[in-house]
């Protein structure tokens, strides 16, 4: 019974979200629909560091690209979500497979380099040229529509980006227990075997990245509709710092860590950062953040689930 | 372009690549000998830079003299923060090596933020390496950069000669190429790292102070530094000295001429110029085999 329940967490949670969504005021759906955006990003990456083992430090590059794409598909007149969702995932996967084709060619400290190297090169794109409106960014004149589904409308958006997380976690976990989520385990834990066994370890990866970029420029797609604006700063590295930290900070291996990661990491960005809550430090949150994530990843390198599971062990089980 | 544009910009991409290649040096031994990635890199530049502002006030006319001092201050900060911090990541994983050094370059940049504000600064060059030299009918080029070249080539000489002539180098490159046997032959590779990780501080900080009084010191400007120095640790190969020097004098070719021929583009030339060595060989220019 307390498996069962443990099992359908994750969808009693969306449920509870959903119904109490009509009782939040604007301020706190507002916040809950970025959480939600950042944990489907959050869980795009997640299919790569924890379920592949592939450390990437560049994944707010497809997270950025899906946004561009977002907004620069619009244009002025604004967009039917048929095919703008499509473009944004579809042009992150893109630069995904270019990335993840040259990168997979390395491994270990190299890879992250490079991934970051390739995500700082998209950065320049768009902040160098006049491509997406240089430095400023751009603006989103009319949010992406389909029918009733209308971006425009609060209400809407918070559902479309609540199934949409629900969607994500949803594949993620149907991966993972597919015959391609066992590949991908393999190739975690000795990727040497997975080739000795006659596995195409490269193709797999390669398809985890693209997977994982598409992903990303799905939360990409949803912030841009959400903010109606992009500037360079989403495809920084600053970004893939922290949706690594927050995978980290959850739990790595465990889908929910993703999303725990990015609900605590927000929340204690925001702590950090409010004066009512750390007076005068708050101007200095980089300060105390920095020092928090130190401190985190020394103490508890099994993230907030490890801790959950080192407190009652029955309920890890 | 005409001869004297062509000589200018070879000048230039010289100077760029032979700051990058201090800066970098360091990152491809800490890798190499340490098995530490370290994010806070850059901030090792961008405290060279700062301190170089707040060192020529003191010691004015005295540019070399500081230069010195601020070797001196940054490879102590460097020896105490391997001890205090660094000595602590040998054992992690990769990954969360990454997100410690991540947070400290949160604590640098903040600590950077309250000793001197978020302005922009300039450093100004000392007296007798004001001015330019004429090059040519119509061009000329500032003593200082001729300067910061210099004293470049002499670094790195230095550090060749180091590398691959003392008994320290001997146990830097064994080091480097096989960690666990340098232990296995009784060298105290605590002391090793710590004066390796000194170095590269050390290394890092000159370059930023070098290179001070021809960019402006302005924040962040670690981060910058810290991926391009990537992308020549990954052209070289990891742990290579003569790859990262080679790899630095590429990028900073494809970086100067890419912003004179490609003016937009041009910040993505080096990483062009990564995905073809990717291609063309994976681990690197001078990286072994695996």
């Amino acid at each position: 019974m307390m498996a069962r329940l443990n099992h359908l967490l994750p969808l009693l949670c969306a449920m509870a979200l959903a119904l109490c969504a009509p009782l939040m005021s604007p301020y706190l759906s507002d916040f809950v629909v970025k959480v939600m955006i950042l944990s489907i990003f959050a869980l795009s990456l997640e299919l790569l560091v924890g379920m592949t083992g592939l450390v990437s430090l560049g994944h707010a590059a497809f997270y950025g690209i899906g946004a561009y794409a977002t907004v620069l598909g619009s244009g002025a007149e604004g967009g039917s979500i048929a095919w703008l969702l499509p473009l944004a995932m579809g042009s992150a996967a893109a630069y995904a497979l270019v990335v993840g084709a040259l990168s997979l060619r390395t491994r270990g400290v190299y890879f992250i380099m490079v991934t970051l190297a390739f995500a700082q090169m998209a950065y320049f794109v768009f902040h160098d040229t006049k491509v997406g409106g240089g430095s400023d960014g751009i603006y989103l004149y009319v949010r992406p529509v389909l029918g009733a589904l209308d971006m425009e409308n609060r209400r809407v958006q918070f559902y479309a980006v609540l199934v949409a997380l629900v969607g994500t976690y949803g594949l993620l976990a149907l991966i993972r227990r597919s015959r391609f989520g066992a590949a991908l385990a393999g190739i975690r834990v000795n990727e040497q075997r997975m080739r000795a066994t006659g596995f195409p370890v490269y193709g797999y990866k390669l398809a985890a990245f693209v997977i994982a970029g598409a992903l990303a420029g799905l939360a990409g797609f949803l912030l841009a509709a959400r903010d109606g604006v992009v500037n360079p700063e989403l495809l920084a590295w600053h970004n893939s710092g922290e949706v690594l930290l927050m995978i980290i900070l959850g739990g790595l291996g465990h889908l929910r860590g993703a999303v725990l990661g990015a609900v605590a990491f927000t929340l204690l960005k925001e702590f950090l950062s409010t004066q009512a809550f750390v007076g005068p430090l708050a101007d200095h949150w980089q300060l105390t953040l920095g020092i928090a994530i130190i401190v985190f990843v020394a103490l508890l390198p099994k993230g907030l689930i490890g801790m959950a599971a080192r407190l009652s062990p029955r309920a890890a089980a | 372009m005409d001869v004297g544009t062509f000589l200018v910009q070879c000048l230039n991409a010289v100077q760029y690549g032979l700051l990058l290649f201090l800066v970098a040096s360091g990152l491809t031994l800490i890798f190499g000998i340490m098995g530490v990635i370290n994010l806070a890199h850059g901030s090792f530049y961008m405290l060279g830079a700062y301190m170089a502002f707040a060192l020529s006030p003191l010691f004015g006319d005295q540019f070399i003299l500081m230069l010195l001092g601020g070797v001196v201050l940054a490879a102590l900060f460097g020896y105490v923060l391997e001890w205090a911090f660094f000595s602590y990541l040998y054992q992690r994983d990769h990954l969360q090596q990454v997100l410690m050094t991540y947070g400290l370059i949160l604590v640098f940049e903040e600590a950077r933020s309250l000793l001197v504000g978020n302005d922009v600064h300039g450093v100004k060059a000392p007296p007798w390496l004001e001015g330019s030299f004429a090059l040519g009918d119509l061009m000329t080029y500032p003593w200082y950069r001729l300067f910061a070249s210099g004293a470049c080539i002499l670094l790195a000489v230095a550090l060749y000669w180091v590398v691959n002539r003392t008994r320290l180098g001997m146990m830097i490159r064994a080091g480097a190429s096989n960690r666990d046997m340098v232990r296995g032959l009784g060298i105290d590779i605590r002391k090793l790292y710590r004066i390796v990780f000194a170095a590269g501080v050390a290394l890092a900080a000159l370059a930023g102070m070098i290179a001070a009084p021809m960019s402006s010191v302005y924040p962040g400007m670690g981060g910058s530094v810290l991926i391009i120095c990537f992308v020549v640790v990954v052209i070289g190969g990891i742990g290579s000295i003569t790859g990262a020097l080679v790899a630095s004098l590429l990028v900073g070719f494809v970086d100067t001429f890419g912003k004179v021929l490609f003016a937009e583009l041009s910040g993505m030339g080096v990483y062009v110029l990564m995905a073809i060595v990717l291609i063309w060989r994976p681990e690197g220019l001078m990286g072994r085999r695996t």
